[in-house]
Protein backbone atom coordinates (compact mmCIF):
# COMPACT_ATOMS: atom_id res chain seq x y z
CA UNK A 1 0.00 0.00 0.00
CA UNK A 2 2.72 2.40 1.02
CA UNK A 3 4.64 1.56 -2.14
CA UNK A 4 1.57 2.34 -4.27
CA UNK A 5 1.08 5.69 -2.56
CA UNK A 6 4.68 6.73 -3.15
CA UNK A 7 4.41 6.22 -6.94
CA UNK A 8 3.76 9.14 -9.28
CA UNK A 9 0.14 9.80 -10.17
CA UNK A 10 0.32 8.69 -13.81
CA UNK A 11 1.95 5.41 -12.82
CA UNK A 12 -0.81 4.51 -10.35
CA UNK A 13 -3.39 5.27 -13.05
CA UNK A 14 -1.49 3.08 -15.50
CA UNK A 15 -1.27 0.24 -12.97
CA UNK A 16 -4.97 0.36 -12.16
CA UNK A 17 -5.75 0.43 -15.90
CA UNK A 18 -3.59 -2.64 -16.57
CA UNK A 19 -5.23 -4.44 -13.66
CA UNK A 20 -8.64 -3.65 -15.12
CA UNK A 21 -7.56 -5.05 -18.50
CA UNK A 22 -6.17 -8.19 -16.87
CA UNK A 23 -9.39 -8.76 -14.91
CA UNK A 24 -11.42 -8.27 -18.06
CA UNK A 25 -9.30 -10.74 -20.05
CA UNK A 26 -9.53 -13.24 -17.19
CA UNK A 27 -13.32 -12.91 -17.10
CA UNK A 28 -13.57 -13.65 -20.84
CA UNK A 29 -11.21 -16.64 -20.57
CA UNK A 30 -12.89 -18.20 -17.52
CA UNK A 31 -16.44 -17.48 -18.69
CA UNK A 32 -15.70 -18.51 -22.26
CA UNK A 33 -18.05 -15.83 -23.63
CA UNK A 34 -18.38 -15.47 -27.38
CA UNK A 35 -17.09 -12.20 -28.79
CA UNK A 36 -20.55 -10.76 -29.57
CA UNK A 37 -21.48 -10.97 -25.85
CA UNK A 38 -18.24 -9.90 -24.23
CA UNK A 39 -15.25 -9.27 -26.49
CA UNK A 40 -11.80 -9.65 -24.96
CA UNK A 41 -9.41 -6.70 -24.66
CA UNK A 42 -7.47 -8.24 -27.52
CA UNK A 43 -10.58 -8.26 -29.74
CA UNK A 44 -11.26 -4.64 -28.88
CA UNK A 45 -7.65 -3.68 -29.55
CA UNK A 46 -7.82 -5.36 -32.96
CA UNK A 47 -11.03 -3.51 -33.71
CA UNK A 48 -9.40 -0.22 -32.70
CA UNK A 49 -6.63 -0.87 -35.21
CA UNK A 50 -9.20 -1.63 -37.93
CA UNK A 51 -11.37 1.47 -37.41
CA UNK A 52 -8.39 3.75 -36.97
CA UNK A 53 -6.77 2.38 -40.13
CA UNK A 54 -9.84 2.78 -42.35
CA UNK A 55 -10.44 6.29 -40.93
CA UNK A 56 -13.96 5.55 -39.69
CA UNK A 57 -13.27 6.25 -36.01
CA UNK A 58 -11.70 9.63 -36.69
CA UNK A 59 -14.42 10.68 -39.16
CA UNK A 60 -17.32 9.83 -36.87
CA UNK A 61 -15.55 11.19 -33.79
CA UNK A 62 -14.92 14.53 -35.47
CA UNK A 63 -18.58 14.77 -36.42
CA UNK A 64 -19.70 14.05 -32.85
CA UNK A 65 -17.14 16.47 -31.42
CA UNK A 66 -18.36 19.12 -33.86
CA UNK A 67 -21.79 18.69 -32.24
CA UNK A 68 -20.53 18.58 -28.65
CA UNK A 69 -18.45 21.77 -28.66
CA UNK A 70 -21.10 24.13 -30.08
CA UNK A 71 -23.71 22.43 -27.88
CA UNK A 72 -21.62 23.09 -24.80
CA UNK A 73 -20.89 26.69 -25.81
CA UNK A 74 -24.48 27.50 -26.75
CA UNK A 75 -25.83 25.92 -23.54
CA UNK A 76 -23.29 27.87 -21.50
CA UNK A 77 -23.70 31.25 -23.16
CA UNK A 78 -27.50 31.10 -23.08
CA UNK A 79 -27.45 30.10 -19.41
CA UNK A 80 -25.07 32.96 -18.51
CA UNK A 81 -27.34 35.98 -19.14
CA UNK A 82 -30.48 34.11 -18.08
CA UNK A 83 -28.79 33.05 -14.84
CA UNK A 84 -27.75 36.65 -14.23
CA UNK A 85 -31.31 37.84 -14.79
CA UNK A 86 -32.79 35.17 -12.50
CA UNK A 87 -30.23 35.85 -9.77
CA UNK A 88 -30.84 39.60 -9.96
CA UNK A 89 -34.57 39.88 -10.45
CA UNK A 90 -36.91 38.18 -7.98
CA UNK A 91 -39.79 38.91 -10.39
CA UNK A 92 -38.08 37.16 -13.29
CA UNK A 93 -37.28 34.24 -11.04
CA UNK A 94 -40.90 33.92 -9.92
CA UNK A 95 -42.09 34.10 -13.53
CA UNK A 96 -39.59 31.78 -15.18
CA UNK A 97 -38.19 29.30 -12.68
CA UNK A 98 -41.33 27.10 -12.27
CA UNK A 99 -41.18 26.30 -15.98
CA UNK A 100 -37.45 25.68 -15.88
CA UNK A 101 -37.79 23.26 -13.00
CA UNK A 102 -40.79 21.51 -14.56
CA UNK A 103 -38.87 21.14 -17.82
CA UNK A 104 -36.23 19.17 -15.95
CA UNK A 105 -38.77 16.49 -15.03
CA UNK A 106 -39.07 15.60 -18.73
CA UNK A 107 -36.25 13.29 -19.84
CA UNK A 108 -34.21 14.62 -22.74
CA UNK A 109 -34.68 11.37 -24.63
CA UNK A 110 -38.41 12.24 -24.79
CA UNK A 111 -37.83 15.83 -25.96
CA UNK A 112 -35.17 15.03 -28.54
CA UNK A 113 -37.57 13.47 -31.15
CA UNK A 114 -39.67 16.63 -31.01
CA UNK A 115 -36.64 18.71 -31.83
CA UNK A 116 -35.92 16.59 -34.89
CA UNK A 117 -39.46 17.33 -36.08
CA UNK A 118 -39.12 21.06 -35.52
CA UNK A 119 -35.60 21.49 -36.80
CA UNK A 120 -34.95 20.38 -40.34
CA UNK A 121 -31.16 20.31 -40.05
CA UNK A 122 -29.87 17.03 -38.63
CA UNK A 123 -26.74 18.74 -37.40
CA UNK A 124 -28.45 21.59 -35.56
CA UNK A 125 -31.07 19.37 -33.96
CA UNK A 126 -28.23 17.31 -32.46
CA UNK A 127 -26.37 20.44 -31.31
CA UNK A 128 -29.55 21.70 -29.72
CA UNK A 129 -30.08 18.49 -27.75
CA UNK A 130 -26.52 18.80 -26.42
CA UNK A 131 -27.11 22.48 -25.56
CA UNK A 132 -30.34 21.64 -23.72
CA UNK A 133 -28.64 19.03 -21.55
CA UNK A 134 -25.81 21.43 -20.70
CA UNK A 135 -28.06 24.40 -20.06
CA UNK A 136 -29.74 23.55 -16.77
CA UNK A 137 -26.86 22.51 -14.49
CA UNK A 138 -24.85 25.48 -15.75
CA UNK A 139 -27.79 27.81 -15.10
CA UNK A 140 -28.22 26.52 -11.54
CA UNK A 141 -24.53 27.05 -10.85
CA UNK A 142 -24.51 30.56 -12.29
CA UNK A 143 -27.40 31.54 -10.03
CA UNK A 144 -25.75 29.91 -7.01
CA UNK A 145 -22.46 31.63 -7.87
CA UNK A 146 -24.00 35.09 -8.11
CA UNK A 147 -25.96 34.54 -4.89
CA UNK A 148 -22.74 33.61 -3.09
CA UNK A 149 -21.28 37.12 -3.39
CA UNK A 150 -20.96 38.50 0.18
CA UNK A 151 -23.27 41.52 0.74
CA UNK A 152 -20.33 43.35 2.33
CA UNK A 153 -18.53 43.40 -1.00
CA UNK A 154 -21.59 44.84 -2.75
CA UNK A 155 -21.71 47.60 -0.13
CA UNK A 156 -17.99 48.19 -0.60
CA UNK A 157 -18.50 48.66 -4.34
CA UNK A 158 -21.40 51.04 -3.71
CA UNK A 159 -19.38 53.02 -1.16
CA UNK A 160 -16.67 53.34 -3.81
CA UNK A 161 -19.22 54.56 -6.37
CA UNK A 162 -18.61 51.66 -8.74
CA UNK A 163 -20.74 51.56 -11.89
CA UNK A 164 -22.96 48.50 -12.59
CA UNK A 165 -20.47 47.41 -15.24
CA UNK A 166 -17.60 47.64 -12.78
CA UNK A 167 -19.60 45.70 -10.18
CA UNK A 168 -20.13 42.92 -12.72
CA UNK A 169 -16.56 42.80 -13.99
CA UNK A 170 -14.69 43.29 -10.75
CA UNK A 171 -17.02 41.66 -8.22
CA UNK A 172 -19.81 39.43 -9.48
CA UNK A 173 -18.00 37.65 -12.28
CA UNK A 174 -14.80 36.76 -10.37
CA UNK A 175 -16.78 35.90 -7.22
CA UNK A 176 -19.10 33.54 -9.11
CA UNK A 177 -16.37 32.06 -11.33
CA UNK A 178 -15.44 29.04 -9.16
CA UNK A 179 -19.04 27.85 -9.02
CA UNK A 180 -19.62 28.66 -12.71
CA UNK A 181 -16.57 26.60 -13.69
CA UNK A 182 -17.77 23.72 -11.52
CA UNK A 183 -21.04 23.88 -13.50
CA UNK A 184 -19.11 23.94 -16.77
CA UNK A 185 -17.26 20.77 -15.76
CA UNK A 186 -20.56 18.98 -15.20
CA UNK A 187 -21.83 20.48 -18.46
CA UNK A 188 -18.77 19.23 -20.35
CA UNK A 189 -19.53 15.58 -19.58
CA UNK A 190 -23.25 16.07 -20.11
CA UNK A 191 -22.68 17.61 -23.53
CA UNK A 192 -21.27 14.27 -24.72
CA UNK A 193 -24.42 12.49 -23.55
CA UNK A 194 -26.54 15.19 -25.18
CA UNK A 195 -24.86 14.88 -28.56
CA UNK A 196 -25.19 11.10 -28.40
CA UNK A 197 -28.90 11.27 -27.55
CA UNK A 198 -29.28 13.66 -30.48
CA UNK A 199 -27.61 11.13 -32.76
CA UNK A 200 -29.73 8.25 -31.44
CA UNK A 201 -32.96 9.97 -32.43
CA UNK A 202 -31.45 11.21 -35.69
CA UNK A 203 -29.11 8.35 -36.74
CA UNK A 204 -28.36 9.55 -40.24
CA UNK A 205 -25.17 7.92 -41.54
CA UNK A 206 -22.71 9.87 -39.37
CA UNK A 207 -21.42 10.36 -35.85
CA UNK A 208 -20.39 8.00 -33.08
CA UNK A 209 -24.04 7.51 -32.13
CA UNK A 210 -24.84 6.33 -35.65
CA UNK A 211 -21.82 4.02 -35.59
CA UNK A 212 -22.96 2.66 -32.23
CA UNK A 213 -26.47 1.91 -33.47
CA UNK A 214 -25.21 0.09 -36.60
CA UNK A 215 -22.54 -1.82 -34.65
CA UNK A 216 -25.20 -3.03 -32.23
CA UNK A 217 -27.48 -4.22 -35.07
CA UNK A 218 -24.61 -6.14 -36.60
CA UNK A 219 -23.66 -7.68 -33.22
CA UNK A 220 -20.23 -6.12 -33.55
CA UNK A 221 -19.88 -5.83 -29.80
CA UNK A 222 -16.16 -5.17 -30.01
CA UNK A 223 -16.91 -2.08 -32.11
CA UNK A 224 -19.50 -0.98 -29.52
CA UNK A 225 -16.73 -1.17 -26.92
CA UNK A 226 -14.40 0.90 -29.06
CA UNK A 227 -17.07 3.59 -29.41
CA UNK A 228 -17.80 3.62 -25.67
CA UNK A 229 -14.10 4.03 -24.95
CA UNK A 230 -13.89 6.86 -27.48
CA UNK A 231 -16.85 8.65 -25.90
CA UNK A 232 -15.29 8.29 -22.46
CA UNK A 233 -12.03 9.68 -23.81
CA UNK A 234 -13.82 12.68 -25.34
CA UNK A 235 -15.69 13.39 -22.07
CA UNK A 236 -12.48 13.06 -20.06
CA UNK A 237 -10.59 15.40 -22.37
CA UNK A 238 -13.29 18.05 -22.18
CA UNK A 239 -13.44 17.72 -18.40
CA UNK A 240 -9.68 17.94 -18.20
CA UNK A 241 -9.67 21.03 -20.38
CA UNK A 242 -12.10 22.85 -18.10
CA UNK A 243 -10.17 21.63 -15.04
CA UNK A 244 -7.01 23.05 -16.60
CA UNK A 245 -8.64 26.43 -17.15
CA UNK A 246 -9.94 26.25 -13.60
CA UNK A 247 -6.52 25.61 -12.16
CA UNK A 248 -5.09 28.57 -14.03
CA UNK A 249 -7.74 31.15 -13.16
CA UNK A 250 -8.42 30.00 -9.59
CA UNK A 251 -4.84 30.00 -8.41
CA UNK A 252 -5.87 32.07 -5.39
CA UNK A 253 -7.75 29.11 -3.90
CA UNK A 254 -5.17 27.57 -1.62
CA UNK B 1 -19.19 75.07 17.36
CA UNK B 2 -20.75 77.54 14.94
CA UNK B 3 -18.86 76.35 11.90
CA UNK B 4 -20.70 74.17 9.39
CA UNK B 5 -20.43 70.48 10.33
CA UNK B 6 -18.79 68.08 7.88
CA UNK B 7 -21.73 65.72 8.10
CA UNK B 8 -25.05 66.23 9.86
CA UNK B 9 -28.21 64.19 10.19
CA UNK B 10 -31.52 65.90 10.86
CA UNK B 11 -34.45 63.87 12.25
CA UNK B 12 -33.57 60.75 10.28
CA UNK B 13 -36.12 57.94 10.15
CA UNK B 14 -35.65 54.51 8.72
CA UNK B 15 -37.68 51.33 8.19
CA UNK B 16 -36.40 48.39 6.11
CA UNK B 17 -38.60 47.74 3.05
CA UNK B 18 -38.99 44.08 4.07
CA UNK B 19 -39.27 44.81 7.78
CA UNK B 20 -43.09 44.67 8.12
CA UNK B 21 -43.29 48.45 8.41
CA UNK B 22 -41.40 48.38 11.71
CA UNK B 23 -39.26 51.49 12.18
CA UNK B 24 -35.62 50.81 13.04
CA UNK B 25 -34.54 54.43 13.47
CA UNK B 26 -36.66 57.38 14.54
CA UNK B 27 -35.67 60.99 14.87
CA UNK B 28 -31.91 60.50 14.75
CA UNK B 29 -29.99 63.77 14.73
CA UNK B 30 -26.25 64.21 14.98
CA UNK B 31 -23.47 66.34 13.66
CA UNK B 32 -19.86 65.45 12.98
CA UNK B 33 -17.09 68.03 12.66
CA UNK B 34 -14.49 67.84 9.92
CA UNK B 35 -11.66 65.55 10.98
CA UNK B 36 -13.43 64.27 14.10
CA UNK B 37 -13.41 60.71 15.40
CA UNK B 38 -16.90 59.69 16.48
CA UNK B 39 -17.78 56.31 17.99
CA UNK B 40 -21.25 54.79 18.20
CA UNK B 41 -22.15 52.17 20.82
CA UNK B 42 -25.40 50.49 21.75
CA UNK B 43 -27.04 47.12 22.28
CA UNK B 44 -26.96 44.50 19.55
CA UNK B 45 -29.66 44.84 16.90
CA UNK B 46 -30.55 48.41 17.88
CA UNK B 47 -29.73 49.95 14.49
CA UNK B 48 -26.07 51.00 14.60
CA UNK B 49 -25.12 49.45 11.27
CA UNK B 50 -28.27 50.86 9.72
CA UNK B 51 -27.29 54.38 10.77
CA UNK B 52 -23.73 53.86 9.51
CA UNK B 53 -25.09 52.80 6.10
CA UNK B 54 -27.34 55.85 5.93
CA UNK B 55 -24.46 58.17 6.81
CA UNK B 56 -22.37 56.47 4.14
CA UNK B 57 -25.05 56.95 1.48
CA UNK B 58 -25.55 53.17 1.16
CA UNK B 59 -29.17 53.38 2.30
CA UNK B 60 -31.47 56.30 1.52
CA UNK B 61 -33.04 57.64 4.72
CA UNK B 62 -36.79 57.07 4.97
CA UNK B 63 -37.32 60.55 6.34
CA UNK B 64 -35.29 63.54 7.51
CA UNK B 65 -32.30 65.16 5.89
CA UNK B 66 -28.57 64.63 5.62
CA UNK B 67 -26.25 67.60 5.26
CA UNK B 68 -22.82 67.46 3.69
CA UNK B 69 -20.82 70.60 4.50
CA UNK B 70 -24.07 72.48 4.82
CA UNK B 71 -25.50 71.19 1.55
CA UNK B 72 -28.73 69.17 1.76
CA UNK B 73 -27.77 65.96 -0.06
CA UNK B 74 -28.74 62.42 0.85
CA UNK B 75 -25.65 60.77 -0.64
CA UNK B 76 -21.96 61.54 -0.92
CA UNK B 77 -20.75 62.57 -4.31
CA UNK B 78 -17.30 61.17 -3.50
CA UNK B 79 -16.34 57.61 -2.64
CA UNK B 80 -16.11 56.93 1.10
CA UNK B 81 -13.83 54.48 2.89
CA UNK B 82 -15.49 51.52 4.58
CA UNK B 83 -14.38 48.56 6.71
CA UNK B 84 -16.69 45.84 8.00
CA UNK B 85 -16.27 43.22 10.68
CA UNK B 86 -15.51 40.48 8.14
CA UNK B 87 -15.63 39.49 4.45
CA UNK B 88 -13.90 42.73 3.51
CA UNK B 89 -11.41 41.42 1.01
CA UNK B 90 -11.83 39.87 -2.41
CA UNK B 91 -10.25 36.43 -2.00
CA UNK B 92 -9.29 36.23 -5.70
CA UNK B 93 -7.17 39.39 -5.46
CA UNK B 94 -3.76 39.70 -3.84
CA UNK B 95 -3.20 42.17 -1.02
CA UNK B 96 -1.89 44.68 -3.56
CA UNK B 97 -4.83 44.15 -5.91
CA UNK B 98 -7.29 44.53 -3.05
CA UNK B 99 -5.80 47.80 -1.89
CA UNK B 100 -5.58 49.26 -5.39
CA UNK B 101 -9.28 48.59 -6.09
CA UNK B 102 -10.65 52.06 -5.18
CA UNK B 103 -8.06 53.70 -7.46
CA UNK B 104 -8.81 51.23 -10.24
CA UNK B 105 -12.52 52.10 -10.03
CA UNK B 106 -11.61 55.77 -10.45
CA UNK B 107 -9.47 54.98 -13.47
CA UNK B 108 -6.20 55.71 -11.68
CA UNK B 109 -3.56 53.23 -12.84
CA UNK B 110 0.14 52.91 -13.35
CA UNK B 111 2.96 54.36 -11.32
CA UNK B 112 0.96 56.83 -9.23
CA UNK B 113 -1.45 54.09 -8.14
CA UNK B 114 1.39 51.69 -7.33
CA UNK B 115 3.16 54.34 -5.28
CA UNK B 116 0.05 55.21 -3.33
CA UNK B 117 -0.65 51.52 -2.59
CA UNK B 118 2.85 50.82 -1.33
CA UNK B 119 2.63 53.95 0.80
CA UNK B 120 -0.59 52.61 2.37
CA UNK B 121 0.87 49.13 2.85
CA UNK B 122 3.85 50.72 4.61
CA UNK B 123 1.44 52.65 6.84
CA UNK B 124 -0.31 49.47 7.99
CA UNK B 125 2.95 47.52 8.20
CA UNK B 126 2.24 45.05 5.42
CA UNK B 127 4.77 46.10 2.80
CA UNK B 128 6.11 42.54 2.60
CA UNK B 129 2.72 40.94 1.97
CA UNK B 130 1.74 42.69 -1.26
CA UNK B 131 1.60 39.46 -3.27
CA UNK B 132 -0.14 37.32 -0.64
CA UNK B 133 -3.74 36.21 -1.08
CA UNK B 134 -6.27 36.94 1.71
CA UNK B 135 -6.50 33.22 2.56
CA UNK B 136 -2.87 33.42 3.65
CA UNK B 137 -3.42 36.31 6.10
CA UNK B 138 -4.33 36.32 9.79
CA UNK B 139 -7.50 38.11 10.87
CA UNK B 140 -5.59 41.14 12.07
CA UNK B 141 -3.57 41.38 8.86
CA UNK B 142 -6.74 41.14 6.77
CA UNK B 143 -8.32 44.01 8.69
CA UNK B 144 -5.20 46.11 8.20
CA UNK B 145 -5.41 45.46 4.46
CA UNK B 146 -9.05 46.54 4.56
CA UNK B 147 -7.99 49.70 6.40
CA UNK B 148 -5.32 50.43 3.81
CA UNK B 149 -7.86 49.97 1.02
CA UNK B 150 -10.38 52.22 2.83
CA UNK B 151 -7.87 55.08 2.85
CA UNK B 152 -5.96 54.59 -0.40
CA UNK B 153 -8.18 56.98 -2.38
CA UNK B 154 -7.96 59.68 0.33
CA UNK B 155 -11.65 59.67 1.27
CA UNK B 156 -13.00 62.44 3.48
CA UNK B 157 -15.13 60.00 5.47
CA UNK B 158 -14.06 56.64 6.92
CA UNK B 159 -16.84 54.31 8.10
CA UNK B 160 -15.89 51.45 10.41
CA UNK B 161 -18.49 48.86 11.41
CA UNK B 162 -16.99 46.84 14.26
CA UNK B 163 -13.74 46.56 12.34
CA UNK B 164 -11.93 44.77 15.16
CA UNK B 165 -14.89 42.71 16.34
CA UNK B 166 -13.50 39.41 15.11
CA UNK B 167 -10.02 39.88 16.59
CA UNK B 168 -8.55 38.70 19.87
CA UNK B 169 -8.23 41.23 22.69
CA UNK B 170 -4.49 41.85 22.28
CA UNK B 171 -4.57 42.32 18.51
CA UNK B 172 -7.62 44.48 18.93
CA UNK B 173 -5.82 46.85 21.30
CA UNK B 174 -2.86 47.14 18.97
CA UNK B 175 -5.15 47.78 15.99
CA UNK B 176 -6.87 50.57 17.90
CA UNK B 177 -3.51 52.26 18.45
CA UNK B 178 -2.63 51.85 14.79
CA UNK B 179 -5.96 53.28 13.75
CA UNK B 180 -5.28 56.39 15.82
CA UNK B 181 -1.86 56.77 14.25
CA UNK B 182 -3.30 56.39 10.74
CA UNK B 183 -6.13 58.80 11.47
CA UNK B 184 -3.63 61.38 12.67
CA UNK B 185 -1.58 60.94 9.51
CA UNK B 186 -4.63 61.39 7.23
CA UNK B 187 -7.12 64.25 7.15
CA UNK B 188 -10.12 61.98 7.44
CA UNK B 189 -13.32 62.03 9.50
CA UNK B 190 -14.03 58.71 11.24
CA UNK B 191 -17.39 57.25 12.20
CA UNK B 192 -16.94 53.96 14.02
CA UNK B 193 -19.44 51.43 15.36
CA UNK B 194 -18.05 49.27 18.14
CA UNK B 195 -19.21 46.93 20.88
CA UNK B 196 -16.33 47.81 23.15
CA UNK B 197 -17.04 50.77 25.39
CA UNK B 198 -13.42 51.18 26.47
CA UNK B 199 -12.31 51.10 22.83
CA UNK B 200 -14.86 53.81 21.99
CA UNK B 201 -13.76 56.03 24.86
CA UNK B 202 -10.07 55.50 24.18
CA UNK B 203 -10.26 56.27 20.45
CA UNK B 204 -13.00 58.83 19.97
CA UNK B 205 -13.52 62.56 20.44
CA UNK B 206 -17.17 61.85 21.03
CA UNK B 207 -19.08 58.69 21.94
CA UNK B 208 -22.71 58.42 20.85
CA UNK B 209 -25.04 55.98 22.57
CA UNK B 210 -27.92 54.52 20.64
CA UNK B 211 -30.95 53.07 22.39
CA UNK B 212 -34.69 52.70 22.23
CA UNK B 213 -35.84 55.60 24.36
CA UNK B 214 -39.52 55.15 23.65
CA UNK B 215 -41.28 52.29 21.92
CA UNK B 216 -39.71 50.29 19.14
CA UNK B 217 -37.48 52.55 17.07
CA UNK B 218 -34.00 53.60 18.16
CA UNK B 219 -32.40 57.00 18.39
CA UNK B 220 -29.27 58.62 19.81
CA UNK B 221 -29.99 58.78 23.54
CA UNK B 222 -26.70 60.20 24.87
CA UNK B 223 -23.55 61.87 23.62
CA UNK B 224 -20.33 62.03 25.57
CA UNK B 225 -17.49 64.37 24.54
CA UNK B 226 -14.35 62.58 25.72
CA UNK B 227 -12.12 64.80 27.82
CA UNK B 228 -8.86 62.93 27.24
CA UNK B 229 -6.03 64.84 25.59
CA UNK B 230 -4.46 63.82 22.30
CA UNK B 231 -2.34 62.02 21.40
CA UNK B 232 -3.94 59.21 23.33
CA UNK B 233 -1.56 56.89 25.09
CA UNK B 234 -2.27 53.46 26.44
CA UNK B 235 -1.50 54.50 30.03
CA UNK B 236 -4.43 56.92 29.95
CA UNK B 237 -6.73 53.93 30.35
CA UNK B 238 -5.70 53.82 34.02
CA UNK B 239 -6.65 57.44 34.74
CA UNK B 240 -9.75 58.38 36.69
CA UNK B 241 -11.00 60.50 33.79
CA UNK B 242 -10.97 57.48 31.48
CA UNK B 243 -12.66 55.26 34.06
CA UNK B 244 -15.34 57.88 34.69
CA UNK B 245 -16.12 58.21 30.98
CA UNK B 246 -16.37 54.44 30.58
CA UNK B 247 -18.69 54.17 33.56
CA UNK B 248 -20.88 56.97 32.29
CA UNK B 249 -21.22 55.38 28.84
CA UNK B 250 -21.91 51.96 30.31
CA UNK B 251 -24.68 53.33 32.50
CA UNK B 252 -26.18 55.17 29.56
CA UNK B 253 -26.39 51.92 27.60
CA UNK B 254 -27.90 49.83 30.35
CA UNK B 255 -30.63 52.37 31.09
N1 LIG C 1 -31.66 44.05 5.44
C1 LIG C 1 -32.52 44.11 6.46
N2 LIG C 1 -33.84 43.89 6.25
C2 LIG C 1 -34.72 43.94 7.26
N3 LIG C 1 -34.40 44.20 8.53
C3 LIG C 1 -33.11 44.44 8.82
C4 LIG C 1 -32.09 44.40 7.79
N4 LIG C 1 -30.89 44.64 8.35
C5 LIG C 1 -31.14 44.84 9.67
N5 LIG C 1 -32.46 44.73 9.95
C6 LIG C 1 -33.09 44.90 11.27
O1 LIG C 1 -32.84 46.22 11.69
C7 LIG C 1 -32.52 46.26 13.08
C8 LIG C 1 -31.20 46.98 13.27
O2 LIG C 1 -30.17 46.25 12.62
P1 LIG C 1 -28.66 46.74 12.63
O3 LIG C 1 -27.89 45.77 11.84
O4 LIG C 1 -28.61 48.16 12.21
O5 LIG C 1 -28.31 46.60 14.17
P2 LIG C 1 -26.89 46.80 14.89
O6 LIG C 1 -27.10 47.79 15.98
O7 LIG C 1 -25.82 47.08 13.91
O8 LIG C 1 -26.67 45.36 15.53
P3 LIG C 1 -25.30 44.60 15.82
O9 LIG C 1 -24.64 45.31 16.95
O10 LIG C 1 -25.73 43.23 16.21
O11 LIG C 1 -24.50 44.64 14.56
C9 LIG C 1 -32.50 44.81 13.56
O12 LIG C 1 -33.69 44.57 14.27
C10 LIG C 1 -32.47 44.00 12.31
O13 LIG C 1 -33.23 42.85 12.48
MG1 LIG D 1 -24.17 45.95 13.13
Amino acid sequence: MRLLRSLPNWLTILISFLMLLAGWQLLVMIGGYPSFILPSPANVAQQIVVVVADGRLLRHSLITISEIIPGLLIGFFVALPLGYLLAKSPLAERLISPYLIASQAIPIIAVAPLLTIWIASTYWSRVLVAALVVFFPVLINIIAGLRSVPPELYELMHALKATPGQIFRKLEFPAALPIILAGLKVGATLSVIGALVGEFVQPKSQGLGFLLVTARYQFKTDLVFVILLTLAAIALSLYGLVALVERRVLRWQT
Amino acid sequence: MNETPFLAADHIHYAYPDGDGRSVLADVSLSIAQGAFVALVGPSGVGKSTLLRILGGLLPPGGGQLWHNGRPEQAHDEPVGIVFQRDNLMPWRTVYENVVLPLELQGINGRSAAERVSQMLDLVGLAGEADAYPAQLSGGMAQRVALARALVHKPLLLLLDEPFGALDALTRERMGQELLRIWQANPVTVFMVTHSISEAVFLADEVLVMGRASGEAATITHRFPIRLPRPRRFEMQRTAVFQDEVTAVREAISV
